[in-house]
């Protein structure tokens, strides 16, 4: 079922031997939703974009698995990143403040004293008006009213007086700067400014509109600069429209240098990013310390819980102290004694199971021997006897085999449960202990008039498995068919591909109920509880096959329909340690009724696609003619070894199977040429449906 | 030595039962049966009876069959076959390392025993006068001796039997199945666990270094042959 099904998926592989593209996007197709699974935020989008994104994060994935496995780093780091953004803000503040602080006092001195040079400038300019100026005030006085050269002449003269006296008071703690108002630069009104400022480019622009289109006093921060080289320097700049001694108006501006403020404002900065950052390093330093005590003893506790789980049950973590972290360990220390006592009973309890099954073999099996040996000379001498007793000593010798064989089944089953059963792997051909099989079944099979058929032996089929175990399985499934096989032939197939080997033991006899395929492995399962017993099985020996199976790592499933036969399929690894992808026969036959159906139906088939693509390993092996007396399988001949990579053990969403090439002869001209293959979930549907109904019978997964 | 007195078989089992059993079967079949059914007492027994072969069980009370095992193979080659309730590796391995020639699993039916006996002792009655030489030992067939340099080697006539199949096709690689069935007389496939077993106590007795055999050589993946002579 579930093999025919995922076979059309590898049938894409397979259809087009010649075409290694087809291969590499299946594969590329599988590993994409392997990494979907596997990488975390895997892109969906274009290609381009994804195979972007991923060039991008790879040199990343380095330092993202630190981060994401390093709980260490993380704390640090935030804690790094969470003081720095408080130091900023903090800093900010308190510059913020400082800046005030100073600046306020300042502003306040300033403007008191610009206040008072205004009402001077005022009052000058009235003095001189009025002609009742001091000193030289006079003679000016008379020389403007009379003639306007010489008046100007005056002004430029009082203007020079009134900035030098007006700076005179400061000496050096504020300058003087005297504009005129628009372009009115004629008249000698031109610029000028006390201590070598340099009037114009000292002035904001807008400073000067403001001034003008009022006649308040305003302020503003600018840049003193100087004429002469010397450096320019932050400052404060108060300015008014005052008029001139002729009544004209002209623009008066007080500038403080804020030197003194600026240095203690750097110095404050300074004194703070300096702390700011000995903070952040210390923090992140304290952060560091303070995770390490609690990490290192999680760190402690992961370890020991590692080597714990790995089987030292001796490993416990110190505990110093009464904290948490000593709690931790003492919880964890208790936990593992706990641990340890309990495996230490499951062991004890397990070594008195296998104690008891070695004693029970042995107080057994000497009386057995003895009654074996009594009834056998019983039996030998029975001709002399009278009938009753001779059929008695039939009786007792018969039920003796039985007795013995479910005794040693008994104890095979109890050495599995207690863990004891030991695998003894080496390489050997799988064709041997088939023929070792068949061989030995042929007297049985003779009785029944069935007829054993092996197919695929023509190349080795070699794996790692313990032979004694392999021919085990390999005997009872041969010798079940035989017996449910109504007399029908049974067919024993042999396959390799990629990573496995594989064993169909294929009947036409009653078959299985849906769900009977998972029960035929329960111990002392039968059929038909009414069915009459001829071999006398002891109803152990699919259990003990499918433990042999389990053992060995490999998979023994059974499929079935009533009416129509089963197969049970033992799949196993190649080498002892390789897990298991898939089996190279499919678990439900090509003959199936259901596979049939559908060809009679002329569906699209799984299986039709397969056959006619998947790589055949022996040419020579398919189309074996069938003797005219196997009625019941008319597509056999048409059935080839094929090694089907991609046959999927039951639950077809188990493993996922990449196919490999079987290095075997492919045979490219096989099935319609260039017949694109379809694609896998083309052939899903139809495939895959009758996983979910469980129609005929049901896979069963060795492990 | 014992080759005149055939069949006679030491019995060493504490199941009074099934010693009984044994006796009746084998004297049916023309065997000579002496019983002990102590570990203790059956070195003197062996000492006393001088059987051509010891049936061993290996549960005993006093002297486990190991131990009485390994006390009879100290003095004598005779044939030991371990009956065992035990076909684990384990046991099968010490019994087999401590001296037996061969073990039988119980139950078993009486034929299989006396197969197993008969295989056993089937080489005292076929004397042939041959001398073989492998690597620097030299064997006498007919006279039932391994010498090196003169130095007489002692050899179990089963070790002595695995030496001479070996010895007498040197080009051949023996595979553990042939040697089941060329030396332990077995038809079918056994447990090749008797072949690797005696191989390396043979190892032990004829090679100068047993962790680089020089007689008896492993052909991986296959089996033994004899060494270069």
């Amino acid at each position: 079922m579930s093999g025919d099904s995922a076979a059309s998926a590898s049938g894409g592989p397979g259809t087009r031997p010649g075409r290694p593209v087809g291969r590499a996007a299946a594969g590329a197709r599988f590993r994409r939703l392997f990494e979907g699974g596997l990488l975390q935020g895997g892109v969906q989008g274009s290609p381009v974009l994804r195979l972007f994104l991923r060039w991008v994060r790879r040199p990343l994935l380095p330092v993202m698995r630190l981060w994401r496995r390093n709980i260490q780093l993380r704390v640090v780091a935030t804690t790094l990143l969470m003081s720095l953004g408080v130091v900023l803000l903090l800093g900010f503040v308190v510059i913020g403040q400082v800046r005030n602080g100073l600046l306020d006092a300042k502003v306040k001195a300033s403007q008191s004293q610009a206040t008072g040079g205004f009402a001077v400038a005022k009052q000058k300019a009235d003095e001189a008006a009025s002609g009742t100026g001091a000193g030289g005030g006079a003679g000016t006085g008379d020389g403007a009213a009379t003639a306007d050269g010489r008046q100007s002449q005056n002004v430029i003269q009082w203007m020079s007086d009134l900035v030098e006296s007006l700076s005179s008071g400061g000496a050096g703690a504020f300058d003087v700067v005297t504009l005129p108002v628009g372009d009115d630069s004629g008249g000698g009104r031109s610029p000028r400014g006390s201590g070598n400022v340099n009037p114009t480019s000292s002035v904001p622009v807008d400073l000067r509109e403001r001034v003008n289109s009022g006649t308040t006093a305003v302020q503003s921060n600018t840049r003193i600069v100087y004429f002469g080289g010397k450096e320019s320097q932050p400052g404060l700049v108060i300015g008014k429209q005052v008029n001139d001694p002729n009544g004209r108006p002209y623009e008066l501006y007080y500038l403080f240098p804020l030197t003194q403020e600026e240095k203690s404002l750097s110095l404050v900065k300074g004194t703070l990013a300096t702390a700011g950052l000995f903070v952040v390093v210390l923090l992140g330093a304290i952060a560091w310390l303070v995770v390490r005590q609690v990490v290192t003893p999680v760190r402690m506790a992961a370890g020991i819980a590692e080597r714990l789980s790995a089987g030292r049950l001796q490993e416990r973590m110190k505990v110093t102290g009464e904290d948490d972290i000593a709690r931790l360990g003492e919880a964890f220390n208790k936990m593992a004694q706990n641990l340890q006592v309990k495996i230490q009973q499951m062991e004890d309890l397990s070594r008195m199971q296998r104690r008891f099954v070695s004693d029970v073999s042995h107080e057994l099996r000497t009386p057995l021997t003895t009654v074996r040996m009594a009834a056998d000379v019983i039996h030998e001498a029975r001709e002399d006897f009278d009938p009753v007793t001779a059929r008695s000593a039939e009786l007792l010798a018969d039920q003796l085999d039985r007795f013995e064989s479910l005794l040693a089944d008994l104890l095979e089953i109890s050495r599995f449960d207690a863990g004891a059963a030991a695998l003894e792997a080496e390489p050997i051909d799988l064709r041997e202990v088939v023929r070792r099989v068949v061989s030995g079944a042929e007297p049985l099979a003779e009785r029944k008039g069935t007829h054993i058929r092996v197919i695929g032996d023509q190349q080795p089929v070699v794996a790692e498995a313990d032979a004694r175990r392999v021919e085990r399985v390999l005997r009872n499934l041969v010798v079940n068919a035989v017996e449910h096989g109504e007399g029908k032939d049974v067919v024993v197939r042999l396959a390799s591909a990629g990573g496995a080997v594989a064993v169909a033991v294929r009947d036409y006899g009653v078959g299985l109920k849906p769900g009977e395929a998972t029960r035929v492995f329960s111990r002392f399962w039968r059929a038909d509880p009414a069915r009459a017993r001829t071999t006398g099985g002891t109803g152990l020996g699919l259990s003990i096959a499918l433990e042999d199976a389990r053992l060995h790592g490999g998979w023994l499933q059974a499929w079935g329909e009533p009416g129509g036969g089963s197969q049970f399929r033992l799949t196993l690894p190649r080498t002892a340690d390789e897990p298991l992808r898939g089996s190279p026969i499919p678990l439900e036959p090509k003959d199936s009724r259901r596979n049939r159906g559908l060809d009679a139906a002329g569906l699209p088939r799984g299986a039709e696609e397969k056959r006619a693509t998947v790589p055949v390993q022996q040419p020579g092996a398919q189309a074996p003619t069938l003797p005219p007396r196997a009625p019941i399988a008319p597509r056999l001949s048409a059935t080839a070894p094929a090694a089907d990579p991609a046959a999927l053990p039951g639950n077809g969403n188990g493993a996922r199977v990449v196919p490999r090439p079987t290095g075997g002869a492919r045979r490219p001209g096989d099935g319609p040429a260039g017949r694109p293959a379809p694609d896998a979930r083309q052939g899903r549907p139809d495939a895959a449906a009758p996983e979910d109904t469980t129609e005929p019978g049901e896979a069963f997964r060795g492990r | 030595m014992m080759s005149f007195m055939k069949g006679r078989v030491l019995v060493v089992d504490d199941d009074t039962a099934l010693a009984e059993m044994l006796g009746i079967v084998l004297r049916g079949e023309g065997f000579e049966p002496s019983f002990v059914a102590d570990g203790d007492k059956a070195l003197a027994a062996f000492r006393e009876t001088k059987p051509d072969l010891v049936l061993l069980d290996l549960m005993l009370p006093g002297r486990d069959g190991i131990e009485v095992c390994r006390l009879i193979r100290a003095e004598s080659g005779v044939p030991i076959v371990m009956l065992t309730a035990k076909s684990d590796t384990v046991d099968v391995v010490v019994g087999l390392e401590s001296g037996a020639d061969d073990y039988i699993v119980k139950p078993f039916k009486p034929k299989e025993l006396v197969a197993r006996i008969r295989a056993r002792l089937r080489r005292s009655e076929e004397p042939a006068p041959e001398q073989l030489t492998i690597g620097d030992l030299v064997i006498d067939v007919a006279g039932h001796s391994v010498k090196r340099d003169g130095q007489s080697i002692a050899l179990t006539p089963l070790e002595f039997d695995l030496l001479v199949a070996l010895a007498r096709k040197p080009w051949q690689v023996f595979t553990r199945e042939v040697l089941l069935e060329q030396v332990w007389g077995y038809r079918h496939a056994a447990d090749t666990r008797l072949v690797n077993v005696h191989v390396q106590r043979l190892r032990s007795k004829v090679e100068k270094d047993p962790e680089r055999p020089e007689i008896v050589v492993t052909v991986r993946g296959v089996g033994y042959k004899a060494g270069p002579s």
